[in-house]
């Protein structure tokens, strides 16, 4: 019996609930010595990590304060902050859109950010209450299958993708925070029941092509599995750096001239007000809209368009100078509450 | 219904004789203390996400919760959750009963390998099967895609605690079955079925829970059910009152499934005559029927293995570049494993003492208990990383939050119904006379269970860590938000890659986590494989 105690499922289990007490006992050390060294600050980021990867890296060299980073969905993040609340872990939260920022701020927690760091970007790009600055922007477009659509064809307007003619061909991600902009864009426009109605034949236009995320637009669009979408710019360029310009089948373009389907959405950080690294903080705010943190973004795979320091893209993209959008500001696309008011009426979310 | 007609082992009757005219209590036993505590400690645990919803929607109120629940939106997710549920679950319960049975029971030709390969499709990640099948068949969506991927994914759960009965369950009597002149059909029916009922009903209810909380395998064939919508409320507009209100009814959901289970689990109780040795049952021969069912093993293998291992080998030799910055795998590889294994084992014991409970000293209570941890399964990793989040916050002021051995106990809290089925269904296996008999002979309770019980439930105490931790290397969405900062694991990393149509970088993250599912599914088919010799060697 003795020698066979090792073999036999007696001695394993036992074995088992040893080791089990073991790797419990470790990772509650693990757990206790996880404390941080000298000076480092935690990074909320809603952002593509295309972005912010190359940004902390060079933040880093330069000040020699450490960047932990946590990526996520920008409106994960948000809810999980107002569920730390005071005790959050995290100093600063980049995002991708600027409602979820504006969510926060009108929350209380976000602390007012540095002037000096405000004055690189131009103001209507920054919050109005200056508790958050802008770091990037993107522009919504068409997304079209050349060997299904001939430019001839495409809309002008946003708000002719309702017309009856795009059932079956048009691709759109309801769920996603960048349409929010344009629902609210279409909203301040025309007003709220016609925004429902618009989104009403969206949705029954789209059909099986309500897709989670700008990306599977952009990728279905240029197989061909959908004919048409609404995408922001820069996931076009993406695919196209991803795939290969051989592999593509799509092209953008833009709305008509002020179009409420035309938005400027802008990309931005901002400092909690619980942050216990609040100098570090806010080097980290002035550095993404300095000279050098904006020329990273211009040169970057994000093909984001850079905002602040006079800083223009190096990208092949239309100038951002010479976008014409609608001329709606951050603080009416606000919190994205109405919008998400009208996709729930309209049994989008 | 199977114990009244077949031979069992009695248990040994209480000491104490009743007084004369009073009714017999009915095996009553003084359930002991220790053990109650520890079973309710665990239960209150489990039932913390429960109480975080509850405390939202309370604080919500009915007139904020009233217009998100009541709208056509929800009559769509009820009816697209339960019909897929449904049809899932009568899927998944006949490819894993038929399954186990063809290879613990028949001459099947490569059972041991058979053993391990209809167990891996657990091992593989929902969402890595949804997207080899999408990546394969990109026009695939739609309720039966959903319903295909899904069956291919989570059958083994069937699979598992039905082949851990059959390879421990008393062939004797199929054989006096048989021996009586009842045909092999009628056999499988009549006694076969009847000793598994117990396992696949409790796999079933595995299945039909994870359908309710799986998010990545529906979200990326684009199908909408509740807990894809809970997300998608998170995701674009952080609105918590209308997630929660929506997991509320995860939760209504749930409880239909286990009352169910509950009514027609019934009072059957099975164990052998015999002891701790397992007889080697007599295989029966397939003879001409040999070649289709080999086929359909076949069939099986190529729709769960082929498909998605072969799209992650396709994407791993024709994938493009990736504009999003390369990570170390092999150190998400390292958190993968040390969480989830970490996971495996807490979950295990905490499953031990509800399990001893409910089975060894049944009643309304401790069966509320028990099924009462079943309803964690159902609620997405979301819920549950944002319940923890919840009362760290704000009633430890951050205690451990974002901390390796939050995550832990996350992964434990999630899973914890998978460990307490494998356990459940090998104590309820074991002989309580055995342990009487020790306990008569003057044991100490905690020896007993060392000594007596514990090798008794071991097999089941490995199969629970397994499938803890076959779970657990695919947790995605819990992960994002409780893993430490800075940390990654492998399903996070093959999520950022998949959003991002990095196909090519995605699939080695995918390719290394069934490697590492592989492991565990293969000692799992092992395990069962030698115990019957075992237990003899040792008897």
């Amino acid at each position: 019996m003795v020698q066979e105690r090792c073999s036999s499922p007696t001695g394993a289990t036992r074995r088992l609930c040893l080791l089990g007490l073991a790797l419990v006992a470790l990772s509650c050390l693990l757990a206790a010595c996880g404390g941080s060294s000298s000076r480092s600050i935690t990074l909320y980021n809603g952002q593509h990590e295309q972005t912010t990867d190359a940004l902390v890296a060079r933040f880093e060299k330069l000040t020699g304060i450490s960047v932990s980073v946590r990526s996520d969905d920008e409106d994960v993040l948000a809810s999980q902050i107002e569920a730390e609340g005071s005790n959050s872990p995290a100093d600063v939260i980049y995002t991708e859109n600027s409602p979820a920022l504006e969510y926060l701020q009108n929350k209380g927690l976000l602390a007012p950010v540095a002037p000096t760091a405000l004055a690189h970007t131009p103001a209507r790009y920054n919050s109005p209450q200056g508790d958050w600055v802008g770091v990037s922007a993107r522009v919504s477009v068409l997304i079209y299958n050349t060997r299904l659509l001939k430019p001839s064809q495409l809309p002008t307007s946003v708000m002719q993708l309702a017309d009856p003619e795009w059932r079956g061909k048009l691709a759109f991600a309801a769920g996603e925070t960048d349409f929010q902009p344009i629902v609210t864009s279409v909203a301040r426009t025309y007003g709220q029941a016609a925004a429902l109605h618009w989104l009403d034949a969206l949705k029954t236009n789209a059909g099986s092509h309500i897709y989670p995320d700008n990306e599977t637009i952009t990728d279905e669009v240029n197989r061909g599995q959908a004919a048409i979408g609404v995408i922001n710019q820069y996931y076009w360029y993406r695919e196209r750096a991803q795939v290969g310009a051989a592999n593509m089948h799509s092209k953008i373009a833009y709305f008509a001239p002020r179009d409420p389907g035309y938005v400027i959405d802008v990309s931005g950080a901002g400092i909690l007000k619980s942050s216990k690294h609040q100098a570090d903080a806010q080097k980290f705010l002035a550095f993404v809209v300095s000279r050098q943190g904006q020329e990273i973004i211009a040169h970057s795979d994000s093909f984001e368009y850079p905002i602040a320091s006079g800083v223009h893209t190096a990208q092949p993209e239309t100038p951002f100078a010479d976008l014409r959008p609608n001329p709606i500001g951050v603080a009416a696309l606000g919190d994205g509450a109405t919008a998400i008011s009208l996709l729930q009426k309209a049994q989008l979310l | 219904m199977s114990t009244t007609a077949l031979p069992e082992l009695e248990p040994t009757k209480p000491v104490r004789a009743p007084a004369a005219g009073t009714p017999v209590p009915a095996r009553r036993k003084a359930v002991p203390r220790a053990l109650l505590a520890g079973g309710a400690l665990v239960a209150l645990v489990l039932l913390l996400p429960l109480a975080f919803l509850i405390l939202e929607a309370v604080q919500d109120g009915w007139s904020t919760l009233h217009p998100l629940l009541l709208r056509s939106l929800t009559a769509t997710l009820l009816w697209n959750t339960v019909s897929l549920t449904a049809v899932v679950t009568v899927l998944c319960a006949v490819i894993g009963t038929l399954t186990a049975w063809f290879i613990e029971r028949t001459d099947l030709p490569g059972r041991k390998v058979w053993a391990v390969l209809v167990v891996v499709p657990v091992g593989i990640p929902d969402f890595v099967t949804s997207f080899g099948w999408k990546s394969i068949f990109p026009s695939l969506g739609g309720f039966w895609a959903a319903a295909l991927v899904m069956t291919l994914a989570v059958y083994p759960l069937v699979y598992l605690p039905v082949a851990a009965v059959l390879r421990s369950a008393d062939p004797a009597q199929e054989e006096v079955a048989r021996s009586l002149g009842l045909g092999r059909v009628r056999t499988f029916c009549r006694v076969t079925l009847a000793q598994v009922r117990v396992a696949v009903l409790g796999g079933c209810v595995l299945v039909a829970l994870v359908m309710l909380a799986e998010y990545g395998a529906f979200e990326i064939l684009g199908f909408r059910t509740f807990t894809t919508e809970i997300y998608t409320e998170f995701l674009s507009g952080f609105d918590a009152p209308a997630a929660c209100a929506l997991s509320l009814v995860l939760v209504v959901l749930s409880i239909f499934v286990l009352t169910g289970e509950g009514l027609s689990r019934g009072r059957g109780r099975q164990s052998r005559a015999g002891g701790l040795a397992a007889r080697v049952p007599r295989p029966h021969r397939l003879g001409r029927s040999r070649l289709p069912v080999l086929a359909g093993f076949l069939a099986l293998a190529a729709l769960a293995l082929g498909v998605p291992v072969g799209a992650i080998v396709y994407w791993i030799l024709h994938g493009g570049a990736s504009t999003l910055p390369s990570v170390s795998i092999l150190s998400a590889a390292g958190h993968t494993v040390f969480y989830s294994a970490a996971a495996g084992l807490l979950a295990t014991l905490a499953a031990m003492p509800i399990a001893i409970l409910s089975v060894r000293h049944p009643g309304r209570a401790t069966g509320m208990l028990e099924r009462s941890t079943y309803l964690v399964l159902a609620l997405p990793g979301l819920v549950i990383a944002l319940a923890l989040t919840f009362f760290s916050e704000r009633y430890a002021a951050g205690f451990l939050y974002q901390s390796t051995a939050m995550l832990i106990v996350a992964y434990a809290i999630m899973f914890f119904p998978l460990a307490l089925v494998a356990v459940r269904a090998s104590v309820a296996q074991a002989p309580p006379g055995l342990e009487e008999v020790a306990r008569s002979l003057g044991r100490p309770r905690l020896e007993v269970l060392w000594r007596l019980t514990l090798p008794l439930v071991a097999p089941g105490l490995a199969a629970a860590f397994c499938l803890v931790f076959l779970e657990a290397v695919t947790e995605l969405t819990a992960t994002l938000v409780l893993i430490p900062t800075g940390a990654q694991t492998l399903a996070t990393q093959f999520w950022a890659f998949q959003s991002n149509i990095s196909y090519g970088q995605a699939a080695p993250y995918a390719g290394l986590m069934i490697l590492i599912a592989a492991i565990p599914s293969y000692v799992l088919g092992r395990w069962f494989d030698r115990l019957p010799s075992r237990a003899q060697a040792a008897a």
